[in-house]
């Protein structure tokens, strides 16, 4: 598809866990074209994942004049460039010379396991857990930057003498795209472990309890303003928005009010609730975070996120070969009415939210003669409508405002039979936008919204089309029974792990 | 009639051999198994990986039966199609302001496999896994036009009489179809509801093998100019969004 030369786009970067991606769109939220490069994933270690922060930095030089080539524009059409990123992805450089010191450390990577282990010893849990609205946890930016101080030579000395710098991965390409701009988004900082949630600045006593040096950070700023102009790629192009990827879909998806919520379906799903000005509690594993901070006053988000729902489709592909590809799921499901009683609980690393069991495993129960393919494939789709309610159940536990429609997009929203089954039990509509890319969206709507290319957030609500909405149609009797049995196949999950 | 043509004999000698092997099968292996060449060998295996009948391992180069042929009994998976398509689905539902649908031959009826809403707010219900007829909506005649094989002859269908404007009579729906055919796109102007309109392209798979219909929806005064001919500027956005699909279909 081709542009007119006066056309105004917005381009988002989406710096994602294994592709960098370029999208540029229209003022009504149309995509004209993407371009998009991987990056290699490197495993050092078990329970390391790396990634090298000069590779995903070229790649950004390469997919963004790749996709205005597609469209047939020019930098001269881009009113400003956004950023949506992999969160609590670290990488440390040296300020001269724009080289990291080391790899960065990505989201995945476990071994920060022995740090978090020391701050709980030390008695710090309360204290994270009232500033930055979690206890500590291995899932943080925060141990990270500690484990890359702590062994990366130089990095220490050089941190204290101003010469090394942290960031977050969005903090790395605006500083090179501008040329040397050093910012975070007050999104992507409260999931570093060390920003103090109600002021949206670093808190000195986190930071001393990591011993981080504070000249060595970003300064935090807001989702949505001009953090500089572009020297590299795009030169005089305002780099104007920036959001943590899944803070980036409830902007794409226009949750702009208390108690709406979205759910991103991908190899993992991440549901994040919009609680306004107000903090919510981290009870049952939820984590209270920046939603999105447009203007002057912070939107805060419940988030709740499931480890396996995508990733079990393909285990049931890949591992078990029953499939030929995920697609194939629903048809093999659509072979029986219903689970024959068989239930699969995909706890592969332990459950996450709302129940917080690491030494769970997976389980199969209700195995009998009767059992068919088609009753598992039933049964690895329910498990992820199941995860959704129990997050959600979390979710409504915690505010008493129970959620009334769920906004969903991602890979898995191709599969209609669990869309239907998602409304089924959370007995609300699930609604599908037009469009799937909400998460380079939010990050073009942030942007775009800095330039005044649109007025402010609820003008943007006009550009949010419905696709398909799945209406509940299942008897409440069946839910309950059905929830009940969910809920004792969970059970037996827990434990495995001595 | 002249004998059996042996590089067909051949080609299905190679199906055998891989299908039987439980493993995959180097090149020396099947030229070793069937007494052959090894370039002829290695013709007719790239023919049969070219038509997706057989797949090579990238990193070792062996030989295995390919997905291709999964799908040679039963056709294409429908929810395949549905993720093949679901990206420029989308794209069209947003440039032409219309409902799409992805249609497939079921028997008698077209199946919807997929929905997109028309992108209006109006409250809508997804017709996923709906029956439509053949003879009455353009993805039916679409398919009835363009994959014969997989879908009941004229003579064969129930013509039932939807509106004023239904292809209710044999001599009428072939003359419907044969339009179709024409424009390589076939419409339904009011012919199952009144004054709801259609227009449908085929999706074809490796080969030009019609394996769906996509299609368009809207109120027939939107979708139709003069003379019953579908808008040239929605006409476009539908053949474009179904040539860029069909290249999907034929790359996988």
């Amino acid at each position: 598809m081709r542009g007119a030369s006066t056309e105004r786009v917005v381009a988002a970067i989406d710096q994602g866990t294994t592709s960098t991606r370029c999208l540029l769109f229209t003022r009504t939220g149309r995509m004209l074209a993407v371009a998009q490069r991987e990056h290699r994933q490197h495993y050092p270690e078990p329970g390391r994942v790396e990634h090298d922060a000069e590779e995903i930095w070229r790649n950004v030089a390469r997919v963004v004049p790749e996709a205005l080539r597609r469209a047939g524009l020019g930098p001269e059409n881009l009113v400003a460039l956004g950023i949506a990123n992999q969160r609590e992805t670290t990488v440390i450089w040296n300020r001269h010379t724009g080289v990291p010191l080391a790899r960065a450390v990505t989201w995945q990577d476990t071994r920060t396991g022995p740090i978090v282990a020391d701050l709980v010893a030390d008695g710090l849990a309360g204290l994270y857990d009232s500033t930055s609205g979690f206890g500590p946890a291995t899932y943080f930016a925060g141990p990270r930057l500690r484990w890359l101080l702590d062994h990366v030579p130089g990095a220490r000395a050089g941190a204290e003498a101003g010469d090394v710098l942290f960031g977050t991965m969005e903090s790395w390409l605006i500083w090179r795209l501008t040329g040397g701009v050093h910012v975070t988004d007050v999104t992507n900082a409260s999931r570093t472990m060390l920003m103090d949630l109600r002021t949206l600045e670093w808190s000195p006593r986190l930071l001393e309890a990591l011993d981080v040096p504070e000249r060595m950070l970003p300064e935090i700023r807001s989702n949505a303003e001009v953090y500089g102009v572009c020297r590299e790629v795009l030169p005089g192009v305002p780099v104007a928005g920036a959001l943590g990827d899944q803070q980036a879909a409830l902007v794409g998806q226009t949750c702009f009010a208390p108690g709406e919520v979205k759910c991103t379906y991908g190899t993992g799903a991440f549901l994040l609730k919009n609680t306004g000005s107000r903090i919510a509690g981290s009870a049952q594993g939820l984590i209270p975070t920046v939603g999105y901070l447009v203007g002057k006053e912070p939107v805060y988000a419940l988030e709740g996120s499931i480890a396996v729902t995508g990733s079990l489709v393909q285990w049931f592909r890949d591992s078990l070969g029953m499939i030929g590809s995920a697609a194939q799921i629903e048809t093999l499901a659509m072979t029986v009415p219903d689970n024959g009683g068989c239930y699969v609980v995909p706890a592969f690393s332990g459950l996450y939210a709302p129940h917080w069991r690491p030494g769970a495993r997976g389980v199969i129960v209700g195995l009998t003669g009767y059992i068919t393919r088609g009753h598992l494939a039933r049964a690895v789709l329910e498990a992820t409508a199941w995860q959704t309610r129990d997050v959600v159940d979390a979710m409504n536990a915690e505010s008493g405002i129970p959620v009334t429609r769920l906004k969903v997009d991602g890979g898995m929203t191709a599969d209609h039979l669990l869309m239907q089954y998602v409304a089924d039990v959370l007995d609300v509509p699930v609604e599908r936008p037009l469009g799937s890319e909400a998460v380079s969206l939010g990050a073009a709507y942030v942007a775009g919204l800095a330039v005044g290319h649109w007025s402010e957030l609820e003008v943007l609500r006009s550009n949010w089309h419905r696709a398909a909405t799945w209406r509940p149609d299942m008897p409440a009797e069946r839910r309950e029974r059905e929830r009940e049995n969910w809920g004792r196949a969970v059970a037996r999950s827990y434990d495995w792990v001595r | 009639m002249p004998g059996p043509i042996q590089s067909v004999e051949r080609a299905a000698a190679i199906l055998r051999v891989i299908g039987g092997a439980g493993r995959p099968l180097a090149l020396a292996e099947l030229a070793a198994a069937l007494d052959l060449p090894r370039p002829t060998v290695h013709g007719l295996v790239q023919t049969l990986r070219a038509e997706g009948l057989v797949d090579q391992d990238r990193t070792t180069a062996h030989y295995r039966l390919g997905g291709g042929l999964r799908t040679l009994a039963s056709g294409w998976d429908r929810h395949d199609l549905r993720a093949s398509a679901m990206n420029w689905a989308d794209a069209l539902a947003g440039s032409t302001g219309c409902a799409v649908y992805l249609a497939v031959p079921e028997g008698a009826v077209a199946g919807i496999v997929h929905h997109v809403f028309r992108p209006d707010g109006s409250p809508q219900t997804l017709r996923t896994n709906t029956e439509h007829p053949l003879h009455a909506t353009a993805w039916g005649k679409c398919l009835l036009a363009f994959a014969p094989v997989s879908t009941p002859g004229p003579r064969e269908l129930e013509l039932r009489r939807y509106t004023g404007r239904t292809a209710s009579t044999v001599a009428m729906l072939e003359a419907h179809l044969a339009t179709a055919r024409q424009r390589g796109l076939a419409t339904d102007v009011g012919e199952f509801e009144p004054g709801a309109g259609g227009a449908a392209v085929p999706l074809r798979s490796g080969g030009g093998l019609t394996v769906a219909a996509l299609g368009i929806a809207a109120p027939t005064e939107e979708l139709f100019g003069g003379g019953g001919q579908p808008r040239p500027a929605l006409a476009d956005q539908l053949r474009a969004a179904g040539r860029e699909i069909s290249a999907l279909l034929a790359a996988r």
